[in-house]
């Protein structure tokens, strides 16, 4: 089993071509990127306007929770019988996957969004507006910057589930790394599965650690405690340790669990 | 001037913060708001800068009503401390500083220059200016939150219990401090405690509240202490209001008797008295030593150092304490250098006191009669 998969993946003619592992990778990141744009589209306006106007609160955690329910391979025939007709070439295979994949990026993103911004200290908020901000300043300059690690956290999961996920296209005919897994099935060649069950694996771990890298730079140091000089003796008011570590982002983490476990 | 002109609050459950207040926090003075919590005492401070609107009346700045004014820009012209300071995590010090000003779209360099000033006047050394708020202690970032509120020089500073929330000792240091810049600067400032030292510490006029937002009364400190309107304002002021009071009234000429000094390093053997004064070569006072149990030249480590120093110029209360807390029973007394220039008993302190005039007792119907 090791060995055929060792010998899958160093046959070079697996990795050319226009189903070899290169474009189908190239193909995986195109749905996942494009899912992931959309759903940010939504999801952190949305999230930011949440958090920032504390009106709607029941809505993210209801999505959230609701999320975590929805069958990915349920939804995925659902649209594929819903917009098939509807749609004309290649569209009509893309979209219903891509609507799927955009549907689960939403909660994590949401909830990311919107527990950042909730979780800014209440004082700084107060401050930024009793010093004449108006409520896009505040937002702007303190509730998003603050709210940036948690964002990122959303964003990474809701990354991690569609690139994930984003195999299930295959399922619906169109290309990605998907297609190693169904083709292999039907001809039970079980290397070219485990290889593209592993490329999948890999590729969400590679991108996982380049946004780690861009996190890194993002946010700022005083939220992280990478600042310049000592720590503070104590007695400070200290709120960033905890800001990464929230009930939401745990929820967050655990239901990219559940969701991975119902396909791989 | 900051003017209430009855001013209500009235939230949506009903409750009523603030009835129908009315007050004047004269412009250059410090005006504390105190009383118990549930007193509304917050709320007006912050329906100034419309943190918080008025259900009816107004409240006018130097004449205009602050409700016809646009909010953001009110607010811009208003310093804002609060409890917690409300640093930006995400910004350094000095970008915390430099907010209002980056805000009101003042020059950049000309702004860092003026936040690395504000700093050290706040007493931060400069090295902080590049630290996050989370590397600071709870002082320390009231400091920056003082500098930040002063940042764009703005006439009015409102302070929501700044200083409480950190312990006694920076809270006393907190205090002097902002007692020293506010008498370079002269800001109109409304100070908010519900501790009554810190009123009558700080304040130039102290306002107590009621539960409920009705004013109790309204004077300069001294009178407070003298004249408690009724049992509320009594018990709130607390007991040792007479001793107190004592903190305002200047120190009269006091029939000091000169005191038999050692230097540190002599001996005190043979000296005739129960206790005797050690000075340095500057003439300040160090401690006291007993000759009779003194062996052999005098070493800081035998000084006695409960006695307490007064200045001749500072208020009776020091010159009172001086006496009460040596244990010789003779207060030692010292000129503005902190040299000596003798020592006073208790009851020549008190003759003193019952002789001394008490303007605050001059017009019991002029609320706000200035302190000696």
């Amino acid at each position: 089993m090791i060995s055929g998969l060792i010998d899958w993946l160093t046959d070079s003619a697996n990795w050319s071509g226009s189903d070899g592992v290169v474009a189908r990778t190239v193909e995986h990141l195109w749905y996942s990127g494009i899912s992931l744009f959309v759903a940010c589209l939504i999801a952190i306006p949305l999230g930011l306007a949440i958090g920032h106007t504390g009106r709607g609160r029941f809505f993210v955690v209801n999505l959230a929770g609701a999320a975590r329910a929805i069958p990915s391979l349920g939804l995925l025939y659902v649209m594929v019988l819903w917009l098939f007709p509807k749609l004309v070439g290649d569209s009509a295979f893309l979209v219903p996957s891509l609507i799927v994949l955009i549907v689960l990026a939403i909660p994590p993103l949401m909830a990311g969004a919107y527990a950042g911004v909730e979780g800014v200290d209440p004082a700084a908020r107060d401050a930024a507006k009793g010093m004449g901000m108006t409520g896009g300043q505040v937002l702007a300059k303190v509730e998003v910057p603050n709210a940036l690690p948690l964002i990122f956290s959303g964003f990474r999961s809701a990354t991690l589930q569609v690139i994930a996920t984003a195999t299930l296209a295959a399922v619906a005919g169109t290309g990605g790394l998907g297609r190693f897994l169904i083709d292999g099935q039907k001809v039970r060649d079980y290397p070219q599965m485990a290889s593209g069950a592993l490329l999948v694996a890999v590729l969400a771990l590679v991108v996982d650690l380049l946004l780690a890298v861009v996190q890194r730079y993002a946010v700022s140091p005083g939220l992280t405690g990478r600042g310049s000089g000592r720590p503070a003796e104590g007695g400070g008011v200290r709120r960033s340790s905890r800001r990464s570590n929230t009930p939401l982002d745990v929820e967050i983490v655990s239901s990219q669990r559940t969701v991975d476990s119902q396909h791989t | 001037m900051i003017a209430f002109d009855g001013v209500t609050k009235k939230f949506p459950d009903g409750t009523v913060a603030v009835d129908s207040l009315s007050l004047e926090a004269p412009s250059g003075k410090i005006t504390v708001l105190v009383g118990p919590s549930g007193c509304g005492k917050t709320t007006s401070l912050r329906m100034i800068n419309r943190m918080i609107r008025p259900t009816s009346g107004t409240i006018t700045l130097d004449g205009k009503d602050t409700g016809r004014m646009k909010e953001s820009e009110l607010r811009r012209g208003i310093g804002y401390v609060i409890q917690h300071a409300g640093l930006f995590p995400h910004r350094t010090v000095l970008d915390n500083v430099s907010t209002v000003p980056r805000l009101l779209g003042m020059d950049k360099t000309e702004t860092r220059k003026r936040s690395m000033e504000l700093l050290e006047r706040v007493g931060l050394d400069p090295a902080f200016a590049k630290r996050y708020p989370a590397q600071l202690s709870g002082g320390q970032q009231q400091r920056v939150g003082v500098a930040r509120a002063l940042a764009a020089d703005p006439p009015v500073m409102l302070m929501d219990e700044p200083f409480s929330a950190v312990d006694p000792v920076v809270r006393e240091q907190l205090q002097d401090q902002f007692l020293r810049l506010q008498g370079d600067l002269g800001k109109t400032i409304i100070f908010v405690t519900h501790d009554i030292d810190e009123a009558i510490k700080l304040g130039d006029q102290v306002t107590v509240l009621k539960v409920g937002g009705h004013l109790a009364q309204m004077a300069a400190p001294a009178y407070l202490l003298a004249h408690p309107v009724d049992d509320f304002v009594a018990d709130f002021v607390g007991r040792d209001r007479g001793y107190r009071a004592l903190s305002f009234q200047a120190t009269p000429r006091l029939p000091l008797a000169a005191e038999r000094t050692i230097a540190m390093g002599e001996s005190a053997e043979g000296v005739d008295a129960d206790w005797v004064l050690v000075v340095d070569d500057q003439n300040h006072p160090l401690g006291w030593v007993e000759p009779l149990r003194a062996r052999g030249a005098i070493r800081t480590e035998m000084l006695h150092r409960g006695g307490t120093v007064a200045r001749a110029s500072g208020p009776l209360r020091g010159a009172l304490d001086s006496a009460l807390s040596s244990p010789s029973r003779r207060g030692v007394i010292v000129d503005d250098s902190g040299s000596l220039v003798g020592t006073v008993k208790a009851h020549e302190v008190l003759t003193a006191i019952e002789q001394a005039d008490r303007p605050e007792l001059a017009d019991p119907r002029k609320p706000g009669a200035p302190a000696a």
